[in-house]
């Protein structure tokens, strides 16, 4: 069935509840006579996004309806999409005024001629070409999103999307060859250069800064056509397209710069010349140079790494010495570190040599090495003095943890926090490194608490291991079988003397041992929030100890954490016991010193729970999560829909990963959201609280088996 | 067209297999066999270990029997077992049995995958008594001199659950295997593919890209094994972007982004 085309005055009244004209004073009237002259279905397309920004911004929304008409005959929906969600983004990440900025840039964005473009999303592509940079030789680059493609010599920055073919294919080669070049100028030099200093001296210095990023694309461009060959005849074939060549003014710089032994020198060198030319017609596979960008990260790199380098070197040499002690006499300090770099056939390697001896660089050390060379293009000998005891504050040279109350009291409180997404149902996207997470520790407390709880559950312990000892699982032999290790003496009689009789004969003769492999790891998630507090606070301890005292007797590996926190920046999970801590007198102290804290945001928590799960190895995983009613959070849209989206969200993505979510809610009074919000995951309602402590280690035994 | 049936004992290799000597190997592991100890080859998959086992069992002129581990391998997989034929019990050796009794070679490759309760079975072999208990057999079997025990293992696959213990790993001579050098990978691939310098010194820098993703989501590089693989398609005419995705790309991921990255490090090579 062909639907009816929405008229302007059905679109109108819509804009103006989205967009609550009544307050904001947008004209949606030329909005809506614009948008009544496209196609039902691509008006459907347009109105959903208008509604789903307007939930994040109405201003930006606005916005995006003015542009929607325009890019539509542009571009495929999917980059529309991804323009949409870049928009949101940026908003969520630097504020109202960025995000404008972003929708001004609409035209330059779809940086296309033609229509219908199928462009490379970012999303789509950062993953391949990420491990492709690592495939390269030199530093592990990192790709990141930008507004502009460049390299600043840790990072790759690219644009949102790359769209100037028609075809998908053609706009992934593209952005391939992108990163291919600022790789190279990683590898091959561009960034040794005090680029701004080099073209302070010109009277424009921008002009002078594009003239020599022309100079090196056209240096590295060859480089890249004797290293990868394969490559190198896409990018002509890409530029072929375009229409793009080498201006005759340049040829003779092109032909210097293809020498195999040119280097940026040749390039400021040419300088010069190449400075009164007209600007150089940028290539399309050509980036920007950011000297700015390249001297901050250099600046903060190079000591660092100095130090790193001297240290490992260091403990290099102690290793060796040790390895050495038992075979001959110590050779007196200092030794004598050599180190020579390989560059040849595109690959880079290091030959170490104590007092001439080769030794093998293990990979931090040649990682490190390999940054070091790329920076000077040499290894400076002070570089290759190992460090003295002391001479470094190894906490100031090697990333530390931070204290999470520490952070919290500065200003940087995303400061070695990890970051987590959160479903915004509204908007129906993600909103990116939106929750601020930080595990922290639960101070144990030491009293009668875990001493109480097993007298008072006396009979219900012994129970518990009854029912749990039965589960256990063991090594046996089992009889009868028609391969084994050994011959079942009873059943090759019986078979024997069946034979004998003229009955057919058995071939199930041997013995064979069975092994017990129960291969389960579990993660139980308590909620910590401030609405536990009395009943239900005591309760979950209780549990907690019960359900400890079974595992032990199960063998499963388990971990247990509590959540809670105020606001997305302050998102805390609590370690009670990892799957790597023993269940001995200071887990039981800390599960007695669990207290209610803040709030019930769960998204976060059951996404980090999920990796660590993941990163355990196990056959089965099994996530349980007992909460005492619906997520909720300090003065915040976390409060209703929103937050049972979310989690449902995050159970879902659990389940996505094969892990086996599974809930135990206290909440009597709601119960008409909870098959929604646990789709995902099985559910129980315990209407008694103090029910609890007996229900979890039985529900828990009726899970896994 | 029929398929040879050889016993383990008759296993004598007799055409010189194709070995590149990295560094003493031959002249450590023929010290070891002369003075009756253990090899253990370390190193990751295909880098040279069977090839390198094949050529000294070629040298040394003993039948070679080879036992790939695995986690269900047991210690009368190993030793024997007794089976019912007609009505009686009959005792069978098993390989290692037989490897002892022939003064053969026996190497146990990827000793690591096999439970470590039958680890322990090669312990007296594996020191100077030179003995293999038989206990079902209520026998001792003394090991003769030409006889010789090898296992190999990977320590890159670092495993808490799958590392060799102390016990086993410190009866045996050493020998470290890992790719070799650039220029020997070229003349090991030109040689064994029949691909020419060019394109075999164009292969080897292929893997040592595939050997930097190591870490950043691939388990292992590609080995040699599959470089030579790859030069064999190409030597028939297979065009090399094709050949690298068949023979390395889907041989060493089944990761999707993964597969595209290194595809994409190949189609620019080539």
């Amino acid at each position: 069935m062909v639907r009816q085309q929405l008229t302007h005055g059905e679109i109108e009244p819509l804009l103006d509840t989205w967009l609550e004209t009544e307050f904001t004073f947008h004209a949606v009237g030329p909005l809506a006579h614009a948008l009544s002259g496209l196609a039902r279905e691509e008006q459907d397309f347009v109105l959903d996004w208008i509604k789903r920004i307007a939930n994040t911004h109405i201003t930006l929304a606005v916005h995006f309806a003015k542009r929607a008409p325009d890019l539509l005959r542009r571009l495929d929906r999917r980059a529309i999409e991804a323009w949409a969600v870049h928009l949101c983004d940026t908003y969520d990440r630097a504020g109202i005024y960025a995000a404008l900025s972003v929708a001004e840039q609409a035209g330059s964005y779809a940086h296309t001629g033609q229509d219908h473009t199928e462009s490379a999303l970012f999303d789509d592509i950062a993953g391949v070409l990420g491990n492709f940079v690592h495939g390269l030789s030199g530093r592990r680059l990192r790709v990141e999103q930008g507004e502009a493609a460049h390299t600043d010599g840790e990072k790759i920055v690219l644009p949102a999307m790359v769209s100037r073919f028609p075809g998908r294919d053609d706009n992934f080669r593209l952005a391939k060859a992108m990163v291919a070049l600022l790789w190279a100028q990683t590898r091959y030099g561009t960034l040794r250069a005090d680029l701004a200093t080099a073209c302070a001296g010109f009277a424009q210095p921008d002009h002078a800064l594009r003239q020599l990023n022309a100079l090196e694309t056209l240096r590295l461009t060859a480089r890249i056509g004797r290293e990868l060959p394969g490559l190198h005849r896409d990018i002509r074939r890409l530029m072929d397209a375009l229409g793009e060549s080498l201006p005759t003014a340049w040829q003779p710089f092109a032909e210097r710069l293809a020498a195999p032994d040119a280097g940026i020198e040749d390039s400021l060198a040419l300088l010069d010349a190449a400075y009164p030319l007209p600007d150089f017609p940028a290539w399309c596979h050509q980036g920007e140079l950011r000297p700015d960008a390249v001297t901050a990260a250099r600046a903060a790199r190079l000591d660092k790494e100095k130090a790193r380098l001297r240290i490992k070197l260091a403990q290099l040499l102690e290793e060796h010495a040790r390895a050495q002690a038992s075979r001959e006499p110590a050779t007196p300090d200092p030794r004598d570190i050599e180190v020579t770099p390989r560059d040849e056939n595109g690959a880079l390697d290091f030959e170490l040599t104590l007092d001439g001896a080769p030794l093998a660089p293990p990979d931090d050390v040649r990682q490190l090495l390999t940054s070091v060379y790329l920076d000077f293009g040499e290894i400076p000998p002070e570089y290759l003095v190992p460090a003295g005891d002391g001479e470094y504050d190894l906490k100031a040279v090697f990333d530390q943890p931070e204290d999470p109350d520490a952070v919290w009291q500065g200003t940087y409180h995303e400061k070695g926090a990890e970051l987590y997404p959160e479903w915004d149902h509204g908007r129906q996207h993600y909103r990116k490194n939106w929750c601020t997470m930080r595990e922290k520790a639960v101070t144990p407390v030491y009293d009668d608490f875990v001493r109480d709880t097993l007298a008072k559950h006396a009979g219900v312990v012994r129970h518990l291991r009854r029912r749990f000892e039965a589960l256990r699982d063991e090594n046996r032999f089992e009889k009868r079988q028609t391969q084994g290790d050994e011959i079942d003496l009873d059943a090759l009689v019986e078979a024997l003397a069946d034979a004998h009789d003229g009955r057919e004969m058995s071939d199930r003769l041997f013995v064979r041992l069975h092994r017990a492999e129960r291969n389960i790891a579990v993660a139980f998630l308590v909620d910590m929030s401030g609405s536990t507090k009395g009943w239900i606070n005591d309760a979950e301890r209780e549990a907690l100890i019960l359900l400890c005292e079974a595992l032990e007797l199960l063998g499963d590996r388990y971990a247990i954490y509590g959540f809670s926190g105020t606001t997305r920046k302050r998102c805390e999970l609590f370690r009670i016991k990892t799957f790597d801590d023993a269940y001995d007198d200071e887990v039981r102290a800390r599960i007695a010193g669990i207290r209610p804290q803040e709030y019930t945001r769960m998204g976060f928590a059951l996404r980090h729970m999920t990796r660590l799960l993941n990163a355990v190895e196990a056959k089965t995983r099994v996530l349980v999560t007992l909460s005492d009613g619906r997520p909720d959070d300090y003065f915040d849209v976390y409060r209703g829909e929103y937050g049972v989206e979310d989690t449902r969200m995050a159970l879902l993505e659990a389940a996505r990963t094969g892990i086996h979510p599974f809930c135990i809610t206290l909440d009597r009074e709601a119960r008409d959201y909870l098959p929604h919000m646990y789709g995902a995951a099985r559910f129980i309602i315990i209407d008694d609280v103090r029910q609890l402590p007996l229900k979890v280690t039985d529900i828990y035994r009726r899970l896994t088996t | 067209m029929t398929a040879h049936t050889l016993t383990p004992e008759s296993h004598f290799i007799d055409r010189e297999p194709y070995y590149e000597t990295v560094g003493d190997e031959i002249a450590i592991f023929e010290a070891a066999y002369r003075n009756r100890l253990p090899v253990l080859l370390k190193g990751p998959t295909g880098c040279g270990k069977t090839r390198f086992m094949e050529h000294m069992a070629w040298r040394l002129k003993r039948p070679l029997i080879t036992v790939s581990c695995h986690d269900d391998l047991t210690a009368s997989d190993l030793v024997g077992r007794y089976l019912v034929k007609g009505g009686e019990t009959v005792w069978v050796d098993g390989p290692l049995t037989r490897a002892v009794r022939c003064g053969g070679i026996c190497y146990l490759d990827e000793i690591v995958e096999a439970r470590k309760d039958t680890m322990v079975v090669i312990h007296p072999l594996a020191d100077d008594r030179r003995e293999l208990p038989m206990e079902k057999l209520g026998q001792l079997l003394q090991a003769p001199e030409e006889f010789c025990l090898a296992i190999s293992y990977n320590p890159g696959y670092q495993s808490v659950l799958k590392d060799l213990k102390q016990s086993t790993r410190q009866r045996f001579v050493a020998l470290e295997f890992d790719y070799p050098a650039a220029e020997l990978e070229r003349r090991i691939v030109a040689n064994e593919s029949g691909v020419d310098a060019a394109m075999a010194e164009k292969l080897v820098k292929f893997a040592q890209m595939t050997r930097n993703l190591k870490g950043s989501g691939l388990e292992e590089g590609a080995s040699t094994r599959l470089l030579v693989h790859a030069g064999k398609l190409i030597a028939s005419s297979v065009d090399p972007v094709v050949a690298c995705r068949s023979a390395v790309a889907q041989a060493v991921t089944d990761d999707a982004d993964m597969l595209a990255a290194i595809q994409e490090l190949s189609s620019s090579l080539f």
